[in-house]
């Protein structure tokens, strides 16, 4: 079966600056992929440039069959690709109940933007009691639970979710990667950003470790979670 | 007492034209970091619009409403025309773009119509006034306060009810996140643009109707106005727009009224003072902005 994203020889400048150079990476429909490394090895990167949000200097992203490589970042959520960004960017003078419409701002289909509402008030019934607070006043736990609620209302096949655990408490941590697994459970594909190796390779079912723009290592977690990169990339030991 | 009573309705309609200029200034800004300019140009487009129609007979509310219209046709044409092949450009690059959309249209005007001001006919009732007690208040006065108070109102019900206007409002605070949502970075600019063109023409007949002419550089003081308004009020915030217009409204006319004799000649740098010692103590003006607030965090 063809992937359900499948990116070649992928390069991200900022102006002389090469972030991502040259990586290669596929994934599959019902998998979860972890995407990890240090800081600026250039995660982000390549999560802002698969949707666009910063210009691919070279390569070619397919999704689903499609060419979207130099696709505008507005024309992907309609498509099925979505992300959640770093920092959750909640929108934060905007209500619970108006981030989640804006979620679904790219769906024309109106049955399929009802099941989004029922199906994300089911799995965060916090959001529904709190859906006219503003955004901002939520607190961290529920701001991530929000971004990524509004990322589902789109109805997304693959959910690309950047640093979801940041800055949050270990029991949210444990919600948010909980929620990755019932996710994917749902049939949501997912590729996660993490700074939280032991939990991304808890529920990843594959890895690729980043350094300096390129990948050291890929591999089942298994493999990853016993790899010697692995443990120099985040103790620095080279 | 009468007097000031008097002056405070000419506060309010004074005011209110400022503030939806500086809305109209404030909407765009909000959303690409774009101090238009050619705001001005706008109204002074709506001006002889409705000059034209009064020579040509037409019903007043008729000229109204084509006036409005060419504004909002006009701002989304200099959006399209000059803005968007520049948007991704720095702010400076921006404001100097929009400095020369005004310019150009200035000497367009000043050729294609007449360096001179023209005179705009108007119905004879918004000179008529009406009196409450001992206040006499004139019909354009009225006209100006309500058309204000609905145009608030409305803009208000747009931003909080409407999608689009939620868009627009989710865009002036994270712009590439709204696009991820699959808001289309063309359409919510462009509606941005045609909203501050409707500000922009509501304000100009409510400017043209208290002074029954039009000239080149018309827009031009008005719009240097609100957007001291609109720093006042603190920039991108659409409720500061509107309080620093009535703000600002109110000193220029208390000012007028009730300062010496003697010291009318520095009505104008007086003013500004003030809004300055207002400044000093509000950097980030009235109300500012959530995006303002975001980056500093």
């Amino acid at each position: 079966m063809a992937p359900l994203l499948s990116v070649q020889s992928f390069h991200v400048h900022y102006g002389p600056v090469q972030a991502v150079r040259g990586i290669d990476f596929e994934i599959r429909e019902g998998e979860i992929i972890a995407l990890l490394g240090a800081n600026g090895a250039g995660k982000s990167s390549t999560m802002n440039a698969l949707v666009g949000l910063v210009p691919v200097a070279s390569g070619k992203v397919v999704f689903d069959g499609r060419d979207i490589t130099h696709n505008a970042p507005e024309t992907l959520a309609p498509a099925g690709l979505t992300l959640s960004p770093e920092g959750r960017r909640v929108f934060g003078t905007l209500s619970v109940a108006e981030n989640l419409m804006m979620g679904a701002y790219g769906i024309r289909d109106k049955t399929a933007i009802a099941a989004a509402w029922d199906r994300v008030y089911s799995l965060f019934p916090i959001l529904h009691e709190r859906r006219d607070q503003f955004a901002g006043t939520l607190s961290g736990g529920q701001q991530q639970m929000l971004a990524v609620a509004r990322a589902l209302m789109s109805g997304p096949r693959l959910l690309l979710l950047d640093e979801p655990s940041l800055g949050l408490a270990p029991k949210i941590v444990e919600q948010v990667f909980e929620l990755i697994l019932l996710l994917r459970d749902q049939g949501v594909t997912l590729a996660v950003v993490e700074q939280n190796v032991a939990m991304a390779l808890e529920v990843a079912d594959r890895g690729y470790l980043m350094a300096g723009g390129q990948f050291v290592v890929s591999g089942t977690t298994g493999e990853l979670a016993h790899s010697d990169a692995l443990h120099s990339a985040y103790l620095g030991a080279d | 007492m009468d007097l000031f009573l008097q002056q405070t309705v000419n506060a309010f309609a004074l005011g209110g034209t400022y503030a939806l200029l500086a809305l109209g200034l404030a909407v765009v800004f909000s959303i690409m970091g774009l101090i238009n300019f050619a705001h001005g140009e706008l109204m002074t487009i709506s001006g002889y619009v409705l000059m034209y129609c009064g020579l040509a007979g037409l019903p007043f509310a008729i000229s109204v409403a084509l006036a409005i219209s060419a504004a909002v046709v006009a701002a989304v044409l200099m959006e399209r025309i000059a803005f968007r092949p520049v948007r991704n450009a720095s702010g400076a690059t921006m404001l100097v773009t929009s400095f020369a959309v005004a310019m150009i249209l200035q000497v367009l005007f000043q050729n294609l119509i007449s360096a001179r001001s023209q005179a705009v006919l108007l119905p004879q009732f918004l000179s008529d006034s009406i009196r409450f007690g001992g206040l006499i208040i004139g019909i354009n006065k009225i006209g100006a306060i309500v058309t204000t108070v609905v145009m608030l109102i409305f803009l208000d019900w747009f931003m909080k009810h409407q999608k689009a206007g939620i868009a627009m409002r989710a865009s002036a605070e994270d712009f590439s996140v709204a696009r991820l949502m699959g808001i289309r970075a063309n359409t919510v600019i462009a509606g941005a643009f045609a909203l501050s063109g409707l500000l922009a023409g509501v304000a100009a007949v409510l400017w043209v109707s208290q002074r029954a002419s039009v000239d080149p550089l018309m827009g031009f003081t008005p719009v240097l106005k609100a957007f001291i308004a609109a720093i006042l009020g603190g920039l991108g915030s659409l409720r500061g727009a509107v309080a620093g217009g009535f703000l600002l409204g109110a000193i220029e006319i208390y000012l007028a009224a009730f300062l010496p004799q003697e010291l009318q000649e520095f009505r104008d740098p007086i003013g500004l003072c003030l809004v300055v010692i207002v400044l000093l103590f509000r950097p980030n003006g009235l109300i500012p902005s959530a995006a303002l607030k975001a980056e500093k965090v």
